[in-house]
């Protein structure tokens, strides 16, 4: 069905509507207003969300040899429950540098394309961010995410996993 | 029926125990507590040997001694799950063993996306706990 692959996109975009409008407003132009939202509430609620997901997907999943496995596994079967399509491209350094690319971010890609909205795209985003933390979290990996986004519907994660912590 | 359950975190620190008898309580605590070693020697094992593909989450018996006989599962979050079976109950199959494992974990993964649990606190769901005094023995 079509209509029910867009309930997600509605209800991340109300989401974010909400985070910001909960905002105390500061004495600012208003055209600031999108940079003083709360980023972290919107990566807290993703981290959750991740937390609890990984629970379940993983529940009939044969245990995972290695983290590489594990980062595999979170960029098909895992994204592509959420996104309905799995990660363009996967690069890792073997050090605990892991780039996730998505060429058309589900969240992004009704905002238009190009460098116009650029300043938007962290609101849009943090979810995310937190999503995959939350994730690998649960599934005993801490790590660092952050993203990057270039040119709009395209977006970057870099997980980042401190190498004193593995076993 | 199984005596004693035992929801152990990521790192290996109890989430939830729940046994037939309080007064052996403590005992169980020591029980399930040295089936940690075992159960972290398996998970070591298998990712040594990689040409075994054997990645299941359930491990099977543990050990066992005059009196109980212990079984773990490992989920892919890192939590354990460890049943003590009496030893006198014979008759109790491998696939029955399983089956609670399973039941378990579906019950632990309702507990853990409950909105209000917080993650890493030990459990107090309610329906949890059903759940587990449903699979303790019942005599």
């Amino acid at each position: 069905m079509v209509a029910d692959e867009i309930l997600l996109e509605l209800l991340h975009a109300e989401l974010v509507n909400y985070v910001c409008s909960n905002e105390p407003k500061e004495k600012e132009p208003s055209g600031q207003l999108n940079k003083h939202c709360n980023l972290s509430t919107l990566e807290y609620f993703g981290f959750s969300t991740g937390y609890k997901l990984i629970e379940r997907f993983t529940k009939d999943w044969s245990r995972f040899k290695d983290e590489l496995d594990t980062i595999k596994f979170i960029c098909t079967d895992f994204w592509t429950s959420i996104y309905k399509k799995p990660i363009d491209n996967l690069r890792t350094n073997h050090q605990g540098v892991y780039v996730l690319q998505d060429r058309a971010f589900r969240f992004m890609a009704k905002i238009s394309n190009g460098t116009q909205h650029l300043d938007a795209a962290p609101l849009y985003i943090a979810f995310t961010s937190g999503l995959l933390r939350g994730a690998l979290a649960n599934l005993g990996i801490n790590s660092i995410v952050t993203a990057e986004v270039q040119s709009m519907p395209a977006c970057k994660f870099h997980i980042q996993v401190p190498r004193n912590q593995m076993p | 029926m199984a005596v004693c359950i035992a929801i152990i975190g990521k790192e290996n620190a109890p989430k939830y125990v729940a046994c037939t008898e309080k007064d052996q309580e403590l005992d169980f605590h020591y029980k399930v507590h040295s089936s940690l070693d075992i159960i972290e020697e398996k998970l070591s094992a298998t990712s040594l040997t990689k040409g075994t593909d054997l990645r299941e989450q359930c491990l099977g018996l543990l050990y066992a001694t005059e009196e109980h006989k212990i079984y773990g599962y490992v989920t892919n979050t890192k939590i354990k799950i460890v049943i003590v079976i009496d030893a006198n109950h014979t008759g109790l199959r491998d696939n029955e063993i399983r089956a609670m494992f399973r039941k378990l974990h579906g019950a632990y993964a309702d507990a853990v996306c409950n909105p209000f649990y917080i993650p890493g606190d030990p459990i107090t769901s309610k329906k949890f706990c059903e759940t587990v005094h449903g699979l303790l023995v019942k005599s």
